[in-house]
């Protein structure tokens, strides 16, 4: 579903991505994990298309076509989908409002009917059941004056409406706790199919306790220097992030 | 160029829509202004003595004004002599309904997207349409007059209803209240008419399109709403004018009176042509709005969308003198290119316990600038008067201003007036945060900026909320900073 080879990204003439290379199969989880400043959310917007990092050097295909040739809308009607670590407030927008206009257009885009208000208040009402949220919330202006787990939720409840193939969550347990993580990670697995696949990008195992990967990989320095199974993960969590970045200046 | 330029440059790219014109055979006055003028005009209309002396004490007064410098813009100095005062649409005759109308007349307000019969039918809002300066049909008229009210142009009235005109005209706004009321008093070519008489709530909008199509035509109308006792009326008003490269002048009056009791709502969609995207051409929209809630009780509401004209310079305000009687203001400004607006209100409090409230969104784009300024004057009798105030201005790129200009003057200790404001700046976080989700830009900028002019918009009657959405959309698409 998603190769990438040789990426290299640079914000501001800094180069932060060095040469990621991974593959990535339809139903698979994959971890990317690794220190602060290591380049885990650059590689998310790097893939969701956020132009302010510069692609030097490599290339991304995606369901057989250059993902970086398209613009973030047209990643995103493809089927990419980005859990935001910090999800933007737009006061005055409802949640509802928001997704009605993000939904039709990705119809639109595929050439299908935009949804009238009765199908979409289905749709809603049934995506609202999978990742337990509430209506109240969405009748509020998007993210504005929500808590860090309602951001996060509702970040799960548009990949739920928006149905994508590729989703990847950039630090969606930061500032959540224990009981939140868990809605969350329930949501994203409710929502997980044999045709898609999920990329989770995390500081800490603990998401992965809920989420459970297929594969772990540890970005280093914008390197991918490690990759493994849940093991892995584990084993970071026991020893810390040095005693890789030992074993990788060793080589 | 940066992506925040190169978004913007898309965005201010979007052309003019409604900058088409029509040749109209046009009965015309030669240019320029003088007291010949201003007694042509008064001939061609048929109007009484009593209207021309008002009109001429109106004339000389101009010529001893000066045009205002104090607000926030900068336009090259006005030749009045270049100016046309009067420009009507050859007819046969008056029309006596839609039928009778100049075909060619009615295609241009299908053109705008505003049929008459199609409004008439569907709708079910009355329409009294001006163009240039003559106002060539009204629509719905027998339904209303069956209650009593009259709903007409300015014309029809002062033959029709003289004492009605004679009694309110200027009584708001007088002959003298300022260079450019002072002007359209004594040239006002047309205009609406509006009478609610007591205890009538207006079953329908009543409703207005001003359109400039004449080249060198300024056009001056007037519009009169008495709303006697006990009475209501939601009334729109919508203007678009013909793409040219000179500037044109609009200067118009709009008086309302308020009895005990009474509402009137007034709701302005402006749509004038802003000129082009290095600012050549558009109208000078200089306006004077000002209502009177005379009688306890009663209340006037303005709410407008101003999404064009090169140069706006509108204080649609409220003169509270009746005890309980309030004022709203609600407006969102949109400036884009060189586009300038220095819009805002007055709101004066006379009575007790009068109240106010004063929502101002200005979205400016481009190299613009977006100026609110409002004053909130509590009279000494003014008891337990209250005013709220919020400005919020939303800009998108580096190049524009914004700016808020609030006056306040307490002259009583027991009011309580309130003043918030806030600037934020369309992200392009924001922008990024839509697009992930499959949105693009133009419909990112379009949801965003309704989204923050919505508790305006949400004020709006329906079948102006969607039209204003739509415009809003059509005046920024391609904007972000």
């Amino acid at each position: 579903m998603l190769e990438i080879k040789n990426l290299h990204a640079s914000v501001e003439g800094k180069e932060i991505l060095k040469g990621i290379n991974l593959t990535i199969n339809p139903g698979e989880v994959h971890a990317i994990m690794g220190p602060n400043g290591s380049g885990k959310s650059t590689l998310a917007s790097v893939l969701a298309g956020r132009e302010e990092f510069e692609v030097t050097e490599g290339s991304v295909t995606y369901k057989g076509i250059d993902l970086l040739e398209l613009a973030p809308e047209e990643r995103a009607r493809e089927g990419v989908f980005l859990a935001f670590q910090y999800p933007v407030e737009i006061p005055g927008v409802t949640t509802t409002n928001f997704l009605k206009t993000a939904v039709n257009q990705v119809r639109e885009s595929r050439g299908e009917k935009p949804l009238d208000a009765v199908s979409f208040l289905k749709l809603m009402k049934e995506k609202m059941k999978l990742v337990d949220i509430n209506q109240s919330l969405l009748s509020r202006s998007l993210n504005e004056g929500f808590s860090g787990g309602e951001k996060k939720r509702n970040e799960i409840f548009q990949m739920a409406m928006l149905e994508p193939a590729l989703s990847i969550l950039d630090e969606t347990d930061s500032g959540l706790d224990i009981d939140a993580l868990k809605i969350v990670a329930d949501g994203v697995n409710t929502l997980k199919t044999k045709e898609t696949a999920t990329i989770v990008v995390t500081h800490y195992q603990r998401l992965l306790n809920y989420i459970v990967p297929d594969f772990v990989h540890v970005l280093l320095n914008g390197r991918i220097v490690k990759s493994g199974t849940k093991a892995l993960a584990l084993e970071l969590e026991d020893k810390g992030y040095d005693w890789i970045k030992e074993e990788t200046a060793a080589v | 160029m940066s992506k925040d330029d190169q978004i913007l440059e898309e965005f201010t790219s979007k052309e003019y829509e409604h900058g088409w014109s029509v040749d109209f055979e046009a009965d015309e006055a030669p240019l320029g202004i003088n007291e010949d003028i201003v007694r042509f005009i008064s001939t061609k209309k048929e109007e009484p003595e009593w209207l021309l002396e008002w009109r001429l004490k109106a004339y000389r007064r101009w010529t001893e004004m000066t045009e205002p410098t104090w607000p926030n813009v900068k336009y090259p100095a006005i030749n009045y002599q270049g100016i046309r005062y009067y420009s009507a649409p050859k007819q046969k005759k008056n029309p006596k309904n839609l039928s009778e109308v100049d075909p060619e007349l009615l295609k241009t307000f299908e053109r705008l997207g505003i049929s008459l019969q199609e409004q008439k039918r569907l709708t079910g809002v009355a329409v009294d349409a001006v163009i240039d300066s003559v106002s060539v049909a009204t629509t719905f008229k027998e339904t209303l007059s069956e209650l009593g009210i009259i709903f007409c142009s300015f014309s029809e009235a002062v033959k029709e209803h003289p004492d009605l005109v004679k009694k309110y005209l200027g009584s708001v706004v007088p002959y003298n209240d300022n260079y450019f009321a002072a002007l359209n008093s004594a040239v006002f070519s047309d205009g609406s008419f509006c009478y609610i008489p007591k205890g009538v709530r207006c079953p329908m909008e009543l409703s207005t399109y001003f359109r400039i199509n004449a080249a060198n035509t300024g056009q001056f109308e007037r519009t009169l709403i008495v709303a006697e006792e006990a009475s209501y009326v939601s009334y729109l008003e919508g203007c678009t004018a013909p793409q040219r490269d000179e500037n044109q002048l609009h200067a118009a009056v709009v008086e309302i009176f308020a009895a005990k009791d009474a509402e009137v709502k007034y709701s302005t969609v402006q749509n004038w042509y802003p000129g082009d995207r290095n600012g050549k051409g558009g109208i000078y929209n200089f306006v004077t709005k000002r209502g009177i809630c005379d009688g306890d009780n009663s209340k006037i509401s303005w709410t407008q969308v101003e999404t064009g004209s090169a140069v706006t310079w509108k204080y649609p305000s409220c003169i509270l003198k009746g005890d309980n009687s309030s004022g709203e203001f609600y407006s969102v400004a949109v400036t884009n290119n060189h586009q300038q607006a220095d819009t805002g209100t007055k709101m004066i409090h006379i009575g007790k316990n009068t109240r106010s409230r004063i929502v101002s969104k200005g979205i400016s784009a481009g190299k613009s600038q977006n100026s609110y300024r409002g004053q909130v004057h509590i009279l000494k009798r003014a008891e337990n008067a209250r005013n709220f105030s919020q400005c919020d201005s939303l800009l998108m790129g580096d190049q524009c201003g914004a700016h808020t200009f609030p006056y306040i003057d307490v002259e009583n200790n027991s009011a309580q007036v309130e003043h918030e404001a806030t600037t934020s700046k369309i992200g392009e976080d924001q922008i990024f945060y839509c697009q992930q989700r499959g949105i693009d830009e133009e419909s990112a900028v379009a949801l965003i900026v309704n989204g923050f002019a919505k508790e305006v918009m949400n004020k709006l009657p329906m079948e102006f909320a969607v039209e204003a959405q739509k415009l809003l959309a059509l005046t920024l698409e391609g904007s972000v900073g």
